[in-house]
């Protein structure tokens, strides 16, 4: 089938690219654009590896074809770093342990941001709810729910 | 995934035009479709993107009447001001959907076309009375969302038409919404209940109860909105509710539970869909 010409901002750097239809976003940023941190898991949207965030918000890049986000502003994991230093709760993982096997790392990091950005007040119980879209299969849940509020604490008290 | 056509048409009547073809599907927020089309149980020849077409997405306000276009995330539905406080059940239904990634993709009318009995706004639109506005090529037709359901995926949607909007005419003083599941976020509903009640002096002027996942289609539970409406709310009147909601449906046993299951808890969280839209109402 024709390839369709899709121009998106990857982590701030403009894309050119012809997307075959059918290749996921997921699959744009790994196998196209070369960006492997964002990870694929369970591929139906169950498990959250694959979050990154689009003009804002966080989604399962693995249900949103590449053709669709022409014009869009993706952050992936590798877009959190700025001038040689972590973003805060990439820091807050490291510090509390917050990952073991690092497979789910990635997504957990990104939906916990953009959580973090909208509002870092949100108290222990609302953050672990509103992670449930992400699985850890090593479950080290505790060690992430403590780097999440940690990062919230820092970013709470620096703004 | 098996290649397909895409096409993002910026007008609906070119949509209609498109999706009139055979073995042609619409794409909304893909977290239905995306999904089955990796599984191959979808294999559409041409694929139709909505996202292009100027005015299917945002929630307005008319009078009383609040408007969603059908390409609205579910994620907007449910942090709605105006959603969570004159259609509340609404708001909590699109709150059950999925997990936050996924809810800021699905839009309303993919979780409505998908005529899933399951859905869950489908028992929030159906306590709102939800007016569901459809176009295609020729022009458009408006239809109740009590009437749009005809089976499990099956709607009245004749090829190439469309769904565009929702419109929920008139707020109700108090609603609640129950998803009867295992799993805090991301699970299925075993069954889900609405109920819209609008009170006057202590009388029930008005009572709306929706059930999903009961039935071959989502339902309003008649019998037992017959009973409330006129009356002042009495447990023995909420306890004959339940009753008669239960005794109108018709559900089915699968790997999520059985059928006498579903039956039991019509009963229970109708009378407690309607306990709370009542406290909500009298709040």
């Amino acid at each position: 089938m024709a390839k369709h010409p899709v121009a998106l901002t990857v982590n701030g750097d403009e894309h050119d690219l012809l997307i075959e239809p059918r290749k996921t976003l997921l699959a744009v940023l790994r196998d196209t654009i070369g960006l492997t941190g964002t990870k694929e898991g369970c591929s139906t949207g169950d498990c959250g590896a694959c979050t990154v965030i689009v003009d804002g918000k966080a989604v399962t890049s693995c249900m949103v074809l590449g053709v669709t986000v022409s014009g869009k502003e993706i952050t992936t994991i590798e877009g959190l770093a700025s001038d040689g230093e972590l973003h805060p709760v990439q820091q807050a993982f490291i510090d509390t342990g917050g990952y073991q096997c690092g497979f789910c790392t990635p997504g957990f990091i990104m939906a916990s941001k953009v959580l973090i950005d909208e509002d870092p007040d949100r108290s222990e119980e609302e953050f672990r709810h509103a992670l449930g879209g992400n699985i850890c299969r090593c479950t080290g849940y505790t060690k992430i729910l403590e780097a999440v509020l940690k990062a919230a604490k820092q970013i709470r008290t620096s703004t | 995934m098996k290649s397909f056509a895409f096409f993002e048409p910026t007008t609906l009547a070119e949509a209609s035009r498109l999706f009139a073809e055979e073995h042609a599907q619409l794409l909304a927020g893909g977290t239905d479709l995306v999904i089955g089309m990796k599984a191959y149980t979808e294999t559409p020849q041409s694929v139709i993107s909505l996202q292009r077409i100027p005015g299917l997405s945002g929630i307005t306000t008319d009078g009383d009447s609040i408007n969603i276009g059908a390409m609205t995330k579910v994620r907007e539905v449910e942090l709605s001001a105006d959603v969570q406080q004159h259609h509340t059940a609404l708001a909590e239904g699109a709150s059950e959907i999925g997990s936050i990634q996924i809810r800021n993709l699905a839009t309303l009318g993919g979780n409505i076309a998908h005529a899933s009995p399951a859905a869950d706004t489908v028992a929030g639109l159906l306590v709102a009375d939800a007016q569901v506005d459809i176009a295609d090529a020729d022009g458009e037709r408006s239809v109740p969302i009590n009437e749009l359901f005809t089976g499990p995926g099956q709607t009245v949607l004749t090829p190439g038409e469309i769904i565009t909007r929702f419109r929920l005419p008139s707020p109700a003083s108090g609603s609640h919404y129950i998803k009867h599941k295992i799993r805090e976020v991301m699970d299925l509903a075993f069954i889900g209940v609405a109920a819209a009640v609008n009170l006057d002096n202590g009388t029930i002027t008005d009572a709306r109860i929706g059930l999903a996942a009961v039935a071959p289609t989502p339902i309003r539970a008649t019998a037992a909105e017959n009973l409330l409406r006129g009356n002042e709310p009495t447990p023995e009147l909420i306890e004959r509710a339940g009753e008669a909601a239960a005794a109108g449906c018709s559900p089915i046993s699968d790997l999520r539970c059985s059928a006498e299951h579903r039956r039991e808890m019509v009963n229970v969280l109708t009378k407690r869909t309607v306990q709370n839209a009542l406290a909500r109402a009298t709040a």
